[in-house]
């Protein structure tokens, strides 16, 4: 573990080095002020659900610029060779990409953290603080699952480029698709598949319902990644 | 220290090992020769537990690199080829980072950083990002990681490779200082490298050892006995007759296009072992009435030895 956290503050320290970082929080803070901005009316309702589900579309084009190097860097520049004849385990490198990046999007998240404080500020008479500390948990569950896929992605190629363009493909077939679909009038067995993916299930977050299904849903699909992504690494000794 | 045995590697279709087996004791540098795509660094990365073999095996250290790949990791350090490093990184920040992978402790992690950065003449830029670094200061860098665990084991790949002189020459000195501390694995295949810095050396052709021993040796067993080059004018043919008469002579060969220029003519003598018959060529030659303008002894070189394995090799491949 003490190996997976050093990666992971290497990992960590790497973002703060590489502009595509600061473009991507730059976009992802910008976006979420001008949707705040928007909501933030007289009238209105004191909640962020909106922005919440903002955030989660936001993330579709944000975490595959996080996670497209990851281990496609590594890859690209042979460093993973070194790295792995250190005396390091593949679960530490997994676990310590993983890390670094998901510690990387709280930072990132942070600063949202002001939107409560003002709302809390204006809200009358009071403020609901369920939703929204159930919304958090939700963006920070999806970030993690979609970190994982973007791990995962980067791992297979030694192409930034091709890492990225996966990521985004697999994180739009499952957040962006069944949003558009939901709309639509489908059969029964399509609307159950449907409901399986990460944007019925996020959408219960921002409403204020921690579900147990949904959260062991997060926590699991994030675990298959990061499992996938360790056979990946491991399957050079199979070749 | 090093233990190798029938290992192999097949990479799909192409045979990239075949049945090697050699042995390095503690303190040796062993040079590891061999043209490109011999397997060189397939072997090293074997060794390194970066791969594993598709049969056979080694032990370095004690420790067999398929069943205790953390404990051979620990005790080797590494240079691969081309000195992959993460640019974005200073100098000093890159090796803390190598020296908390291998959980060294803070103090020790200090100090061994402080002597690799002296060792290997770091310290005029170990506030430097490593991207901003020249190919021969990356190289270094990579050097100075693979010291810093002080292993028992070095494993290094092409270490002198895009180094200028200067320091290629500092870097084979380097090398030859950690012999006796260290057991010394590395790989190249310039020759004058294996002869300046090796106690022995492996030459690999096609996956194969073609040849080991230390230099003196492999010059001896393929009996490259040296030649005298005489240069002089004067018919070829009397000439020729003239040299294999020479008590001691065994065999002359009239090299074309060596000479300076068309009337003058090079002879390659080889003597039968324990004569030196430079003498009596030079006086049968002025007997003669023809010019001498040079007489010399050309030394076996490992090249001529390694040009001659490697070609045998490459000649049984296409039969």
């Amino acid at each position: 573990m003490k190996r997976a956290t050093t990666i992971a503050r290497r990992e960590l320290t790497s973002y703060f080095y590489s502009p595509i970082a600061y473009v991507a929080m730059s976009v992802f803070l910008l976006a979420c002020a001008f949707t705040f901005w928007d909501d933030f009316q007289p009238g209105e309702i004191a909640g962020m659900r909106n922005l919440f589900n903002w955030m989660v579309w936001l993330l579709v084009s944000v975490v595959p610029l996080l996670s497209m190097g990851l281990l496609a860097q590594e890859w690209a520049s042979g460093t993973i060779e070194s790295l792995m004849t250190a005396p390091v385990a593949e679960t530490d490198v997994v676990m310590g990409k993983f890390l670094g990046s998901f510690v990387f999007f709280l930072v990132m998240l942070a600063p949202t953290v002001l939107y409560v404080g003002i709302l809390a500020i204006y809200a009358t008479p009071r403020m609901d603080f369920g939703p929204i500390r159930s919304g958090y948990l939700g963006v920070i569950l999806v970030g993690g699952l979609f970190i994982s896929i973007g791990l995962f992605c980067s791992s297979l190629t030694r192409s930034q480029i091709v890492a990225a363009v996966a990521t985004a493909a697999v994180l739009f077939a499952i957040t962006i698709v069944p949003w558009w679909a939901s709309g639509k009038l489908l059969s029964q067995t399509w609307v159950t598949v449907l409901n399986q993916t990460v944007f019925k299930r996020y959408t219960d977050f921002s409403r204020g319902i921690i579900d147990s299904g949904h959260l062991a849903f997060f926590i699991l699909s994030t675990a298959v990644f990061l499992f996938l992504t360790t056979k990946v690494l491991e399957s050079r000794r199979w070749k | 220290m090093i233990l190798v045995r029938e290992l192999t590697k097949v990479y799909g279709q192409t045979l990239a090992v075949d049945h090697i087996s050699f042995e390095v004791p503690k303190g040796q540098i062993v040079g590891f020769l061999g043209p490109n795509g011999a397997g060189k660094s397939t072997t090293l990365k074997i060794l390194t537990c970066y791969l594993p073999p598709t049969s056979g095996g080694a032990t370095v250290n004690g420790f067999d690199i398929f069943h205790q790949s953390e404990q051979v990791r620990e005790n080797l350090g590494y240079l691969p080829e081309n000195v992959p490093l993460y640019t974005e990184m200073k100098v000093t920040e890159y090796l803390d980072f190598r020296g908390r992978l291998r959980k060294m402790p803070r103090i020790e992690r200090q100090r061994r950083i402080d002597y690799v950065l002296e060792r290997c003449w770091l310290n005029p830029v170990r506030h430097k990002t490593i991207g901003h670094l020249s190919k021969g200061y990356r190289q270094r860098v990579g050097l100075a990681d693979a010291l810093l665990h002080n292993p028992a084991v070095l494993i290094l790949d092409e270490p002198t490779v895009g180094l200028d002189p200067a320091q290629i020459r500092e870097t084979r000195k380097l090398i030859k200082d950690l012999a006796g501390h260290h057991t010394v694995v590395l790989s190249t295949h310039i020759l004058p490298e294996v002869e300046a810095t090796c106690d022995r050396a492996i030459i690999i052709a096609g996956g194969k050892i073609v040849a080991q021993g230390s230099p003196d040796e492999l010059r001896a067993s393929r009996r490259l006995t040296a030649r005298v080059l005489v240069e002089c004018r004067g018919p070829r043919a009397e000439v020729e007759a003239a040299l294999v008469r020479v008590s001691g002579v065994s065999k002359v060969e009239i090299l074309d296009g060596e000479a300076g220029d068309s009337k003058s003519l090079t002879a390659a003598l080889r003597a039968k072992d324990g004569y030196d018959i430079r003498e009596e060529v030079a006086r049968t030659i002025i007997q003669h009435g023809w010019p001498l303008r040079e007489i010399r002894l050309e030394h076996a070189t490992l090249e001529e030895f390694f040009v001659q394995v490697t070609a045998n090799q490459a000649m049984a491949r296409a039969s």
